[in-house]
């Protein structure tokens, strides 16, 4: 779990949960795997067929997940077959769900990364390291209270496992 | 010797329920006075309640959950969702708010369950609205709901706080929606990320209650997990009889840090429209004039209450909404739509040609009840105007004031409400 490597697919700035899942797909559905096929979908269509078959690692400007506090968001991602999400930052409610739900989420400059790059990530080590390129990217891994419910398996596990918070 | 910083709202209030001296930057496990959430995002938490092996809550008089997002319902999955909501209330002993009682932002104060001082965690963006009555309120995912529902607890990274004053006064024709509008074209869409906004200044303490709670609805919209404000005599007035708790208001220290201050002369602000697909991207009426518009909705979290019907009638007393534009008119709860059926509001209203809906959130998230067809431009008094927030991501959305929207309506084309106002 501490080293992901997958695609790079790659968006812009802001990019709000409506966008991730629209508000109209909320209430057709409770199966996150039937309504993990419209994540992104007003972005980019054909995201779902793309990252669904070998997985793949979403990479965005400032501001990802802004907007409403579902956690289909971060839900339809992992279905999806996202394997973690890089940014410039997160809106913060988004940030908390991913890591409660157990998406990792990684904080770093993503101007270097192009679409469909090769890419690593070290979440223990704080890098990213961008193979197609042959750079390395620096992070600042999670406060600890994250890196352990995210180790955990995310929030239900952890409670499961602790009995109510450990942190 | 060195002296010690004073303390920011966020600070104190989280201070106060995790019973340590909590500064910006700090984590802290705190204990929660409230817990929501909505049809949207309940059962996923009760999903996980069960997923935890918790059979309760923490305490059946703490927790609420409110039938509002998809209410009443459009579709049999949806109704099976509600059916989950409604017998884990019956379960638990936990207050569920059935379809017609309102948007869960407006009943949550309106019902007394939150008091200046206290902390409370929804499952639903726009919590922060109850910082306008000095309650740190803030929207979480259904997961973390869950934990609190489930233990009473949450854990919290303290945030810094963003101060924002608006001094002057406001003209006629502007509105606390316009003030919110206007900080956001300014900051931007996470221009407060990670951080509590304070709100303060003469023009908050001018505004009446209804109206700063426009102000904290929005603060999510600039990314802040706070919108808080001072407690006067107004919002101690304003909880007269709602709630049997003694409110414990928290003032910001003298000397507390801010990271950043704001100041905006009020004066200078006239009416704002969001632009879509955006919520920063703002301009001045003046420059979306004449837009055509096909529906315009009065309503949410954001702009539902009895002022804002107030508003809207007191522009469409006597003249007609346009022929080729819907106005959908849905009141933030069932005592607002009481309160503006006696005092008139809704007569004049709906013989202007509004549309009435049951209060709750449909259109605005794009549920049900006024989806936009291809193409068509929308003027909403809502929070957000996101591609495909309602329903449709062929359509598009303008914030404005209810004035605004009244303005709109009428002449089919966004207007300059200060035409139709002394």
């Amino acid at each position: 779990m501490s080293t992901i490597r997958a695609r790079a697919f790659k968006y812009g700035d802001d990019i709000n949960t409506d966008y991730i899942i629209s508000g109209k797909y909320k209430f057709k559905s409770a199966d996150m795997e039937a309504m993990a096929v419209h994540a992104m979908e007003d972005l980019d269509p054909d995201y779902y067929a793309k990252v669904k078959p070998e997985g793949g690692i979403l990479v965005a400007g400032k501001n990802f997940g802004m907007g409403s506090s579902r956690e289909q968001a971060p839900l339809v991602l992992i279905h999806s077959n996202t394997k973690a999400v890089l940014a410039k930052s997160f809106a913060r409610i988004f940030f908390r769900n991913a890591i409660n739900t157990g998406l990792p989420v990684v904080e770093c400059d993503t101007d270097l990364i192009d679409d469909g790059d090769e890419l690593e990530i070290d979440l223990e080590g704080g890098i990213v390291r961008d193979l197609t390129k042959g750079v390395e990217v620096p992070f600042s891994p999670l406060p600890p209270v994250m890196a352990q419910l995210l180790a955990d398996g995310g929030l239900v596990e952890h409670f499961k496992k602790h009995g109510g918070f450990a942190v | 010797m060195i002296a010690i910083p004073g303390k920011t709202i966020a600070e104190k209030i989280l201070s106060a329920h995790s019973g340590t001296d909590a500064r910006a930057g700090d984590i802290v496990v705190a204990d929660i006075d409230f817990v929501m959430g909505q049809d949207g995002t309940s059962p996923l938490a009760i999903r996980a309640l069960e997923r935890m092996g918790v059979e309760g809550v923490f305490d059946p008089t703490k927790v609420a959950l409110v039938i509002d997002h998809s209410a009443p319902s459009p579709l049999e999955g949806v109704s099976a969702l509600h059916t989950v909501m409604r017998e884990f209330g019956k379960r638990t002993g936990a207050k569920v708010y059935d379809i017609g009682c309102g948007v869960c932002h407006q009943l949550i104060p309106e019902n007394g369950h939150v008091v200046p001082g206290d902390l409370m965690v929804g499952c639903d963006s726009h919590t922060c609205t109850y910082g306008a009555l000095n309650v740190f309120s803030t929207g979480v995912g259904s997961t973390d709901g869950a934990a609190a529902m489930a233990s009473g607890k949450l854990w919290f990274k303290v945030p810094e706080t963003m101060r924002v004053t608006y001094t002057g006064e406001l003209k006629p024709g502007v509105f606390s929606k316009d003030l919110i509008l206007y900080l956001a074209g300014q900051i931007g869409a996470d221009g407060a990320t990670y951080m509590a906004l304070e709100f303060d200044g003469p023009v908050i303490d001018a505004l009446s209650v209804e109206a700063r709670m426009t102000i904290s609805n929005m603060a999510i919209e600039v990314g802040a997990k706070a919108g808080l404000m001072r407690a006067d005599a107004k919002t101690l007035a304003w909880y007269e009889g709602r709630s049997e708790r003694t409110p414990a208001p928290v003032e910001p220290d003298p000397d507390a840090v801010y990271a950043r201050t704001i100041e905006i002369d009020a004066s200078t602000v006239g009416p704002q429209i969001a632009k879509p697909h955006s919520v920063d991207n703002v301009s001045p009426v003046e420059e979306v004039e004449g837009t055509p518009i096909q529906q315009g909705y009065l309503g949410t979290c954001t702009n539902g209450r009895l002022e804002d019907l107030a508003i809207a009638a007191s522009i469409l007393a006597g003249r007609r909404v346009h022929p080729d534009v819907r106005f959908i008119v849905a009141p933030a709860s069932r005592r607002i739509l009481l309160d503006a059926i006696e005092a008139g509001y809704i007569q004049t209203l709906v013989e202007a040609g509004a549309a009435l809906v049951t209060p709750g959130c449909g259109p605005c998230v794009g549920t049900h009840n006024g989806v936009p067809s291809d193409g068509e431009n929308v003027i909403s008094t809502a929070n957000r105007n996101f591609k495909g927030r309602m329903g449709n991501s062929n359509a598009f959305i303008y914030l404005g004031s209810p004035a605004t929207v009244a303005a709109s309506v009428i002449e089919g084309k966004i207007t300059d409400p200060r035409r139709y106002l002394g």
